[in-house]
C-alpha cells in the first residue's frame, strides 16, 4: 500500500510538471464549455433583416413593430423596390427580407387573407430555416391576438410546446456531449499516452521487474486521472449551471455515479489502446480518431442520429458515448431516475468489462 | 569475493514460442559476488532467458532458481531480491534525482526513514549532493547511468541484472561504470550482465556465450581465449559463431 501511494504521488508529479497535460486537463474543459455555450449556438439573436413594405398600412406597421421588438431581429433597412432585394442579400449582412404585398390591410379585411413573403439567405441553410420559422411564429402570434377580438365561426389553433428546454437553449444540447468529450479526452487519451510513455522510456520494464503487480501499476497510473476527471465533471456542471443557467433536474448523486461509470469505461479504453501500441504518437492518434471524432460527430452530440444513413446509425449505436449522452440528458434535463436509464447503464458497464478483459488478455500475450 | 555459493541455478531450461525454441536446454550456475557476462548476438535468446530469470515469464520446461527461489512458483520473492537496470537507464526525466531515488526505493517497500538514509548515502557516494534537486533531464548521460545503477541496487538485492547497461556511453564513462559494478560485486552483490561490447566481456569473472538459443561456451575470459586460440573476446565470439554455422 505504501509503495502504491508513492506511485500515485509520482504520477501527480508527471501531471503537474507537464504543461501540455495541464492544459488539456484544466483549460480545455472550461474553454470548450464556453465555446459550445456561446459560439456554437442554434439560437437567433439580433439577425439583420430588411423590410419591403408595399402597403404601408396600420397592420403591416404593427407586424413590423412586433418583429422588431421580438429581440430576434434587427431591422437594418427598409427597401422600396424588387431589385433591391437581391442587392441587400449580396451585400451580405442581411439574412432575411420580409415582403408585404400591396393593400395588405384592405385584402385582409375583405378576403380574410393577405400574403407575406419571407425571403431568406439560404447559403447558411440552418440559420435560414430558423429565421423563417421564427418570423412565421411571430406573424401567427400576431394574427391570433388580432382575431381574438373578432368572432370567427370556427378556428383551429395549433400550439407548440417545447418540453424540457422551453427556450430551446443551445447549451442544453451541448453540455452532455461536452461532458462525454472531455471525459473521453482526459481518461482515454491522457491515460493511454501516459502508459505508453513508460513503455517508450523503458521505465515500464523496470516497474514490471519490481515487486509491484501489473494491476497495481495500472491502477496507480490511472487513479490520479479518475480524481481529476471527477473534478472536471464537477466544473463542467458548475459552469453550465451558473454561467448558462442549465439546471440539474434529476439526482446529482446518480449523475455522478453515471459519470464515474463513463470514466471507468474511458479508462478501460485508454488502457486497451496502450496495450496495442508502443508509441505515444500512435496512442494519441488512435484516441483522437477512434474515440474523439465519434464522440463529437457520431453520438447525437451535435447531429441527430435519426437523420443519418443506416450504416452511420449502426456506428452510433456501437459508440459508447451515445449512451452516456442519453443518460446525462435524461437525468439532467428530464430529471428521470435510474429506471429510465438502466439499459444504457448496463451497456456502458458491459463495455467497461469487455475492454478490461481484452486488455488483460493482450497484456498476458505480451509477457509470454 | 568469489565464493562457491550458487545464487542462480539453471538446469535444462527450455522456452518455446509455438514451434520456435528460444532457449534450448540452458544449464549454468552463477556464484555469489560474481560478475557474470551473458553474451550473444541479437536474437540469440538472451532477453528471453533474462525475462525468465527476473520472474517475468515462465519457462516451458527445465529448472531455475534465483536467490533460492523457484521461477515457477516464487516469482514474487524473486522480484523482491533482484535489481534490474535496462539499456535505457529508465529514470523519469521530469522527476528530480532525489525523487527518482525515493520513488524506486518506495516501490521496493523501503520505509520513509530507510529511504531518507539510503538517498543520503547514495548521493554522497556518487558526489551528487549538490544536484539532488535537479531534474534528470538536466543531468548528463553518464551521470544518469551511474544513478540508474545505484538505484537498481538501492534495496540491497542479492542479484542485479544489467541489460546492456553501457549502450550509447563514451569509453571513459564506461570504464567508470565498470568500477561501480566491481564495487557492488565486492560487497557481495551478484552481477548478471548482458552486453555486446566484447571488450567489456573481458571485465567479467566468467562469461557464457549464446548462439541460436544454446549456450556454446561458458568459462573465464582467459580460458575461452586459450581454448579457442584467440587473442581477444571478439575473436572468441566470431570463432564460436562460425563453428555453429558449420555444424548447421
Amino acid at each position: 500500500m505504501k509503495s502504491f501511494k508513492g506511485f500515485v504521488i509520482k504520477e501527480f508529479y508527471h501531471i503537474f510538471r507537464d504543461k501540455r497535460t495541464l492544459l488539456i486537463l484544466f483549460a480545455m474543459p472550461v474553454l470548450q464549455m464556453l465555446l459550445f455555450g456561446y459560439v456554437i449556438t442554434n439560437e437567433v439573436k439580433d439577425a439583420q433583416i430588411a423590410i419591403f413594405d408595399k402597403s404601408k398600412d396600420v397592420i403591416t406597421r404593427k407586424i413590423t413593430g412586433k418583429i422588431a421588438s421580438s429581440g430576434y431581429f434587427q431591422i437594418s433597412t427598409y427597401i422600396e423596390n424588387e431589385d433591391e432585394i437581391e442587392k441587400v442579400f449580396k451585400e451580405g449582412y442581411i439574412k432575411e427580407v420580409v415582403v408585404f404585398e400591396n393593400n395588405f390591410a384592405q385584402k385582409l379585411g375583405k378576403d380574410g387573407t393577405a400574403a407575406i413573403n419571407i425571403i431568406t439567405d439560404a447559403s447558411d441553410a440552418n440559420t435560414a430555416n430558423l429565421l423563417a420559422n421564427y418570423t412565421t411564429a411571430i406573424i401567427n402570434d400576431f394574427m391570433v391576438k388580432e382575431n381574438a377580438s373578432a368572432v370567427l365561426p370556427m378556428k383551429i389553433n395549433s400550439e407548440t410546446r417545447m418540453l424540457y428546454n422551453p427556450e430551446l437553449k443551445g447549451v442544453f444540447m451541448f453540455v452532455p456531449g461536452t461532458m462525454a468529450m472531455i471525459l473521453i479526452l482526459v481518461c482515454a487519451l491522457l491515460t493511454s499516452v501516459t502508459i505508453v510513455k513508460e513503455k517508450e522510456l523503458g521505465t515500464m520494464e523496470v516497474l514490471l521487474v519490481s515487486p509491484l503487480k501489473p494491476y497495481q501499476i495500472i491502477i496507480g497510473k490511472v487513479a490520479p486521472y479518475v480524481a481529476l476527471s471527477l473534478v472536471n465533471a464537477t466544473s463542467i456542471l458548475l459552469l453550465s449551471n451558473y454561467v448558462f443557467g442549465l439546471p440539474i433536474q434529476g439526482s446529482v448523486l446518480l449523475l455522478f455515479s453515471e459519470c464515474l461509470l463513463f470514466i471507468m469505461l474511458s479508462l478501460s479504453l485508454g488502457i486497451f489502446i496502450s496495450t496495442s501500441t508502443d508509441s505515444q504518437q500512435v496512442a494519441m492518434l488512435i484516441s483522437m480518431v477512434a474515440l474523439m471524432l465519434p464522440t463529437i460527430i457520431l453520438s447525437g452530440f451535435i447531429f441527430p442520429i435519426e437523420n443519418m444513413p443506416w450504416w452511420l446509425q449502426i456506428i452510433c449505436h456501437v459508440n459508447p458515448s451515445t449512451y452516456f449522452i442519453v443518460i446525462v440528458k435524461n437525468i439532467m434535463l428530464k430529471g428521470t431516475g435510474f429506471i429510465s436509464v438502466w439499459k444504457e447503464t448496463l451497456i456502458l458497464f458491459g463495455y467497461t468489462i469487455l475492454f478490461i478483459l481484452l486488455s488483460i488478455k493482450k497484456f498476458k500475450i505480451r509477457l509470454q | 569475493m568469489n565464493t562457491k555459493e550458487k545464487v542462480i541455478i539453471v538446469k535444462d531450461l527450455v522456452k518455446d514460442f509455438g514451434s520456435f525454441r528460444a532457449n534450448d536446454h540452458l544449464t549454468f550456475d552463477v556464484y555469489k559476488g560474481e560478475v557474470f557476462g551473458f553474451l550473444g548476438a541479437n536474437g540469440a535468446g538472451k532477453t528471453t532467458a533474462m525475462k525468465i530469470l527476473c520472474g517475468l515469464s515462465k519457462p516451458t520446461s527445465g529448472e531455475a532458481s534465483i536467490a533460492g527461489y523457484n521461477v515457477y512458483t516464487q516469482s514474487n520473492q524473486i522480484k523482491k531480491n533482484i535489481g534490474y537496470m535496462s539499456q535505457k537507464f529508465s529514470l523519469y526525466e521530469d522527476l528530480t534525482v532525489l525523487e527518482n531515488i525515493s520513488f524506486y526505493a518506495g516501490i521496493y517497500g523501503l520505509s520513509f526513514k530507510e529511504i531518507k538514509i539510503k538517498s543520503k548515502q547514495l548521493l554522497e557516494k556518487l558526489e551528487f549532493e549538490s544536484d539532488a534537486n535537479k531534474l534528470i533531464a538536466d543531468i548528463p548521460l553518464g551521470w544518469r547511468q551511474k544513478l540508474a545503477f545505484s538505484i537498481a541496487i538501492v534495496h540491497n538485492p542479492s542479484i542485479v541484472f544489467l541489460d546492456e547497461p553501457t549502450g550509447g556511453v563514451d569509453p571513459i564513462t564506461r570504464r567508470q561504470f565498470w568500477k561501480m559494478i566491481y564495487g557492488a560485486a565486492n560487497e557481495g552483490v551478484t552481477v548478471f550482465v548482458t552486453t555486446h561490447y566484447m571488450d567489456e566481456a573481458e571485465y567479467c569473472d566468467r562469461v557464457s556465450i549464446m548462439v541460436d538459443g544454446k549456450i556454446v561456451a561458458l568459462d573465464t575470459p582467459d580460458n575461452l581465449k586459450k581454448s579457442n586460440n584467440a587473442s581477444s573476446m571478439n575473436d572468441v565470439f566470431l570463432e564460436l559463431a562460425r563453428k555453429k554455422d558449420n555444424v548447421n
